[in-house]
């Protein structure tokens, strides 16, 4: 197949999600988008993306399993617990301050994240005053997420990453153990909202002290990253934080001027006084 | 090698490493010519979680800048980027860099075959392919993406490497690529000056 064939294809298929599902992601690093259209083939058995646009188009079966490719992030609870280290040591002190607290972690996913602030913040005191919006557009893995149920394989890493993020309590207070997989607190879900939101085409819908959005921004190209990163600046208190991942920049955003570095190496930035 | 190919020039030199990587990329980067035009990205498969050192140990050993592969940044030609660990080091339009934290491949992020699957993309011809020393199979399918477009294919020797398997499995998989010690290796990325056109190596297989 031809590269050139590809691009013309794969942008054809972009129009049709959008213009049928009203799933945006024109906005989308090629790349890696290229990559997992490729792997979305192989799996429904597609010698083009055009026989993929045909089956996504006339199946809404098909298109919700392609949904999953297109989105579906694996992340893990307390991924490189450098950076909730530093949310403890940095930013928790500031938090602490305000009588109530809004959160939003944007590309929740599954909800890996979602649930290692509520536990962060329960450890700190912090999360009877604390509402968590987690959002993201794949509703499939919110139901995962408000459902808090983990592969008990994965909470070996889980609680690795947990020792690491400056705490002396055990992540195994947190869940129940049963049948092979790790159930989480009721406790910390009854804080935390999922919903639908597209950083793409949805605005802000609430004004937060803290946004957590990690490894979400390398799957946007640069105008959608400094659209979600606009959103970011608009949802923030005066002075709020924004957490991004740790190979993620602000340096090439437009709005880089409007946040200060907090934490240079774990990407915790402070929104800049206006 | 066909003879349009001695007068493409070579915009991307992509390398894939896993163990032995550290000392194989000793001896081929200080063979960079201080008037390289290509643009040089490395995977080289690390324990995860580890910070990586790699930018600090070969700073000071190669002619051209060294760093570690920053989420958008526009690929400056004559520099080498490593793939940050944890992550997928790709190649978008551009050209210019991109991550993602997708599943492993082959058991590995950053892999192999993901880097030179979308580098031969970007660059096609213009692009040469080095598999190094190895004990997986990670980039044997992403040199054959690089054979695809017409680019170079290269893989150290087998039986001159620290772990003979990545080698192996990328010239069983593309019997088109040369094999080449390191010291050709070396040799050959020291002819890269900037506007000379390709010298193809002379190796036996």
């Amino acid at each position: 197949m031809l590269a050139q064939d590809f691009d013309i294809e794969l942008r054809l298929l972009i129009d049709a999600i959008y213009l049928k599902y009203h799933y945006d992601f024109r906005g989308y690093a090629r790349a890696s988008l290229k990559r997992r259209l490729t792997t979305a083939m192989q799996h429904f058995s597609c010698r083009t993306l055009s026989q993929l646009q045909d089956k996504a188009l006339h199946d809404d079966t098909v298109f919700s399993a392609l949904l999953d490719y297109l989105t579906v992030q694996v992340s893990e609870m307390f991924r490189d617990p450098g950076y909730f280290l530093s949310l403890r040591q940095k930013v928790v002190p500031l938090l602490r301050t305000y009588p109530s607290l809004k959160i939003w972690v944007a590309g929740c996913s599954s909800g890996e994240e979602a649930y290692s602030l509520a536990i962060l913040l329960r450890e700190e005191g912090l999360l009877e005053r604390t509402l968590i919006y987690a959002t993201d557009i794949n509703t499939q893995a919110l139901q995962k997420a408000q459902a808090g149920v983990y592969a008990l394989e994965r909470i070996a890493g889980f609680t690795e990453n947990h020792s690491k993020s400056g705490t002396s309590s055990s992540l195994s207070d947190s869940y129940t153990a049963a049948y092979g997989r790790a159930v989480f607190d009721k406790t910390l879900t009854q804080h935390i909202v999922f919903s639908d939101h597209s950083l793409a085409t949805d605005s802000v819908f609430a004004e937060v002290q803290l946004v957590s959005c990690r490894n979400v921004l390398i799957y946007f190209n640069r105008e959608l990253q400094d659209r979600a990163i606009g959103l970011f600046r608009d949802a923030l208190c005066h002075k709020g934080f924004l957490g991004i991942g740790t190979k993620e920049s602000l340096r090439f955003s437009s709005h880089a001027d409007a946040f200060v570095e907090l934490a240079r190496e774990d990407r915790v930035f402070q929104k800049a006084a206006a | 090698m066909k003879s349009s190919r001695a007068s493409t020039a070579i915009d991307a030199i992509v390398i894939g490493a896993s163990t032995g990587g550290v000392e194989a990329l000793g001896a081929l980067l200080p063979a960079l010519p201080t008037n390289l035009r290509a643009a040089v990205f490395i995977v080289l498969h690390l324990p995860r979680e580890r910070p990586s050192l790699l930018v600090d140990i070969f700073k000071g050993k190669c002619a051209r800048p060294v760093s570690e592969a920053q989420d958008k940044e526009p690929v400056v030609p004559g520099s080498v980027y490593f793939a940050p660990p944890n992550y997928h080091l790709l190649i978008d339009k551009g050209p210019q860099l991109a991550l993602s934290a997708d599943e492993p491949v082959n058991f590995s992020r950053p892999s192999i075959d993901v880097l030179f699957e979308s580098a031969a993309d970007v660059y096609g011809e213009r692009l040469m392919g080095i598999i190094l020393t190895g004990a997986n199979q990670d980039g044997a399918v992403g040199l054959q993406a690089v054979q695809r477009v017409g680019g170079i294919a290269l893989v150290q020797q087998p039986r001159g490497a620290d772990a003979p398997i990545m080698p192996e499995a990328a010239l069983k998989q593309n019997p088109g690529a040369q094999a080449c010690s390191l010291e050709q290796l070396a040799g050959l990325l020291g002819t890269l000056a900037n506007g000379r056109p390709l010298v193809p190596p002379h190796a036996t297989n």
